[in-house]
């Protein structure tokens, strides 16, 4: 639920991973935009970590065609796309959004800013499906087609789902937890918002058997590397992301699981 | 003057992570993985800039591998040859600070 804020007008305050930013904006039909992709996951009444300011301008206002980047330039991290323009001071924790009244480009700006909170603290986003079975997280991942979406498909009623498209996995303590997140894929269905420690990732190929064989360390960090979500051209941060790959390969079990399309794969998890 | 005259060190721009006798390495700059196999780990291992690449070959590849010191030499030369060639190793005919 919005708050009303006397400086800006609403604000919203969007948890993550555990981790709250807050969206001032002053058109309340961009609040009705922002809760219709994102309302399991406001907590109204939680102190922000970060806070962005959301200029809304109009649609085509920037290069479309333009790819997402993402670099550091005078202690503020810059983030650029066809369809928005972003500036975050981690600093002052506070950050600028201009961007048409969308949900893709907050959405967007979100992933990237997550992605780089959680360089420094030992996690990532990682393209994978995932879901919480008995009480531990199971994460599917590979790039497109590898099959993300189609485990999310096939989750038994048991599973609660955490996303069909980005997990978020933070390191807490010697563990690492999984988080729902709103980043949906072609499920089109928000994840849930709960968290559990992982129990094991299972890299994913599709075959004629359901089958699982272990996958060496240098092995599973050179797949797991190619599939986290990782923007920014900053070497610091890409030593920080392959440091956290190395030691959640050291420490979560990666499996290869090639695997039938159909719901009997789902007795190899959990 | 061929590599085995010269020293050897660890670009500043990589992370690098040992896992049992293989080695992966990441340029920092494009993001980039390698992979070592057990010989050009250890070679890897001990480019500090300080010792020859023949001193390393002889006094740890020869002594770790059932592998002659030519054929250990030559293998060392395009080793360097081509992580120097992608940025990941520093080769001079000067030790090296870092």
């Amino acid at each position: 639920m919005a708050q009303t804020s006397v400086e800006t007008g609403h604000e919203v305050v969007i948890e993550i991973g555990g981790i709250p930013i807050a969206l001032h904006t002053s058109d309340p039909e961009f609040v009705d935009i922002l809760s219709a992709r994102f309302s399991d996951y406001f907590k109204a009444g939680m102190t922000p970590e970060f806070t962005f300011d959301v200029d809304l301008v109009p649609p085509g206002m920037f290069d479309v065609d333009a790819d997402a980047e993402v670099w550091l330039e005078d202690g503020q991290w810059r983030m650029e796309r066809g369809d928005f323009r972003a500036t975050w001071d981690p600093a002052t924790r506070r950050g600028l959004i201009r961007q048409s009244p969308n949900p893709y480009s907050i959405d967007s700006v979100l992933r990237i800013c997550h992605t780089l909170v959680l360089a420094h603290s030992g996690g990532f986003l990682l393209h994978a499906s995932s879901g919480v079975r008995n009480g531990k997280a199971y994460l599917f991942s590979g790039l497109s087609e590898a099959g993300k979406t189609t485990m999310a498909r096939l989750a038994p009623p048991d599973v609660e789902l955490l996303t069909d498209e980005a997990s978020y996995v933070r390191k807490i303590g010697s563990q690492y937890l999984a988080y729902g997140t709103p980043f949906a894929g072609e499920f089109g269905a928000p994840g849930k918002n709960i968290s559990a420690p992982i129990a094991a990732v299972y890299l994913l190929a599709k075959g004629p058997e359901n089958r699982i064989t272990p996958v060496e360390p240098a092995e599973a960090i050179r797949r797991l590397m190619r599939n986290i979500l990782f923007f920014a051209h900053d070497a610091e941060l890409v030593r920080l992301v392959f440091d956290a790959c190395c030691a959640f390969v050291a420490t979560v079990p990666v499996y290869q699981l090639t695997f039938f399309p159909d719901q009997r794969v789902w007795e190899r998890i959990g | 003057m061929p590599f085995a005259d010269k020293y050897v060190a660890k670009a500043t721009t990589i992370a690098s992570r040992l896992l049992g006798e293989e080695t992966i390495i990441m340029s920092t700059l494009d993001s980039t993985l390698f992979s070592l196999n057990p010989t050009g780990s250890v070679i890897w291992e001990n480019a500090d800039g300080q010792t020859l690449l023949s001193r390393i070959v002889d006094e740890k590849v020869c002594t770790e591998f059932d592998i002659t010191p030519e054929q250990a030499r030559a293998d060392a030369e395009e080793f360097v040859g081509q992580l120097a060639e992608h940025g990941i190793l520093v080769v001079s005919d000067q030790p090296i600070l870092q």
